[in-house]
């Protein structure tokens, strides 16, 4: 048992990076996607996260697989996006989900076409999929950077990111700070997912965002215990994951995300503000 | 101590070049109570979001003469999901003494306090915000704005979907605010309310219609002219030349009634 659950770890370099990247990514990803659940901007992870493709493959055409232009490539696409969207939101009357759609799906197009014109398949799978276990220490910098960013924005903006989703419209009465907050964090949103991408793939990494915070809403009512319930769950799926991943032969990725599925249906499950406990307490009540 | 606590000049605010209020001018005394008066889309909300600068001017301006301003919109504008207590809602009243980073003392956890017994909330400091009867999250959202400490106060229908019993509570908060003098402004709907509690009124159809007293702005004349006012937007609506023979524009008398340009 105990060699099963340590055992690899301690015997293998790669399955040792792979544990410190991802419970890394875990703890920085976890918090934003607590966010973007809140705001109701579930999906602009994965919208984002196609989104940042075509800045990967502009980097991989011209460099090859290196994590350095990839990620560069990935992250200014990201931002021009995350950017766009954004302005054209707050200045015109179309909503941001739907400009948000217009820009990711004009970005997802150019950059299929870029890697299928010049790479194999094998190459377009390791973009979209990434891989865990071949994490180098330009991946690994990558990730504690993107991690160190993001502590620090939401350290410094924590109190403008809750009045921004709460009451929005109070904030812009006092204070002009909602607009730079929200294209903050929307940069950390990209920040992470290319911070994910090598580990986990364009595709895969918005998974660690979504579905450790979904689940943690189903355990509390309180955003910094929201966070915290969210990281945790985040770790256990990336060790669990790689684990499941070493002993059954699978690739690490989607075992890493699938663990974090797993744990998000048992939270809508058993957690306790999830579906049994509210079925079973339904007919007792407090008298006021 | 100038007597203006907020001047219109000739403000014309609006959405894609169409004035939703359109050329106001006069001004509010520090001090006063004015309830805002008019139908659906007549301009009231956008008059508060222009004085709150969350909207910007298309013509003309507001010229402050108050130290602070706290604003209340309706509450649908807010996330009642979001997973806060009642406490971290107030607290954002704390915004413009503490701004983004700074660090509440023990004397503003009093204040917050004294704010939440003032509207009768004692003890529900750590009530999450989606557990709260509409009544409740407004007498919160008036600690917040209490909170605030602003010397001009705009209130955006604050009495949608709230009992009698947390009305009366509330004016008696708005009346306690008008005796520590601070000005304040009120859309409401209900004129009989406004008749019983707010001395001044402001009935506007897209263009002032009539201000001052309460008792001569609301008679019959006035409110049904208030009342005929085309809603919707006309994209055939000519363009208001008022602004391009500016020279002409008479400047209001100073009794605060809106005679002039309608």
């Amino acid at each position: 048992m105990y060699e099963d659950l340590i055992g690899p770890f301690l015997r293998y370099g790669f399955m040792q990076r792979a544990l410190f990247g991802s419970l890394v990514l875990s703890v920085s990803c976890a918090p934003v996607g607590v966010f973007l659940m809140l705001r109701r901007m579930s999906l602009t992870g994965d919208a984002m996260a196609h989104a940042i493709l075509p800045g990967a493959a502009v980097g991989f055409v011209l460099f090859g697989l290196q994590i350095v232009p990839m990620t560069i490539g990935g992250l200014i696409v990201g931002l021009l996006v995350a950017l766009g969207s954004g302005i054209v939101s707050r200045f015109t009357v179309q909503k941001e989900d739907a400009s948000l759609a217009a820009f990711y799906l004009i970005s997802l197009a150019v950059g299929v076409l870029l890697v299928s014109w010049k790479g194999s398949s094998v190459d377009l799978m390791h973009v979209l999929f990434g891989s865990v276990l071949a994490l180098n220490d330009a991946a690994l910098t990558l990730i504690v950077g993107v991690a160190i960013i993001t502590f620090a924005a939401l350290a410094v903006f924590w109190r403008g990111l809750v009045a921004e989703c709460l009451d929005p419209l109070f904030l812009r009465s006092v204070s002009r700070i909602g607009t730079p907050v929200h294209l903050i964090f929307l940069t950390l949103v990209v920040l992470n997912l290319v911070g994910g991408f090598q580990a986990l793939g364009t595709l895969l990494s918005v998974g660690l965002m979504m579905l450790p915070a979904a689940a943690s809403r189903f355990w509390t009512n309180e955003v910094r215990a929201m966070c915290i319930i969210a990281m945790v769950i985040a770790a256990i799926s990336s060790v669990s994951g790689l684990l499941l991943s070493y002993h059954a032969s699978l690739p690490s990725g989607p075992a890493i995300i699938l663990t974090a599925g797993i744990i998000y249906a048992v939270s809508a499950l058993v957690g306790t503000r999830g579906m049994l406990p509210t079925a079973l307490t339904s007919r007792r009540h407090k008298t006021a | 101590m100038n007597n203006t606590c907020l001047e219109f000049k000739n403000l014309t605010l609006g959405y894609q070049g169409h004035a939703a209020v359109h050329h106001l001018s006069g001004d509010v005394k520090r001090g006063s109570l004015t309830a805002i008066v008019g139908a659906n889309g007549s301009g009231k909300s956008t008059l508060l979001k222009g004085i709150a600068g969350i909207l910007k001017p298309i013509s003309g301006g507001c010229v402050p003469g108050f130290r602070r301003l706290a604003y209340l919109a309706q509450q649908s504008e807010l996330d009642r999901t979001f997973p806060a207590r009642v406490i971290d809602l107030v607290s954002l009243g704390h915004w413009q003494k503490r701004g983004l980073l700074g660090r509440l003392t023990a004397a503003d956890n009093a204040s917050l306090s004294k704010c939440l017994n003032a509207v009768g909330l004692t003890g529900f400091e750590k009530r999450p915000i989606d557990s709260l009867s509409g009544g409740q999250m407004q007498r919160a959202l008036f600690a917040r704005t209490m909170l605030q400490d602003a010397d001009l106060i705009l209130l955006d229908e604050p009495f949608n979907a709230v009992d009698a019993r947390t009305i009366a509570d509330l004016i008696v908060v708005i009346k306690g605010w008008v005796a520590e003098g601070r000005t304040v402004l009120c859309v409401l709907h209900d004129h009989a309310l406004v008749r019983d509690h707010f001395p001044e009124t402001l009935l506007i159809a897209r263009k002032p219609v009539a201000w001052g007293a309460t008792s001569d702005v609301m008679i019959s004349e006035n409110l049904r002219k208030a009342r005929s006012f085309q809603e919707a937007w006309d994209e055939q609506a000519g363009w208001c030349e008022d602004d391009a023979r500016q020279g002409h524009h008479t400047q209001l008398p100073h009794n605060r009634k809106v005679a002039g340009h309608v």
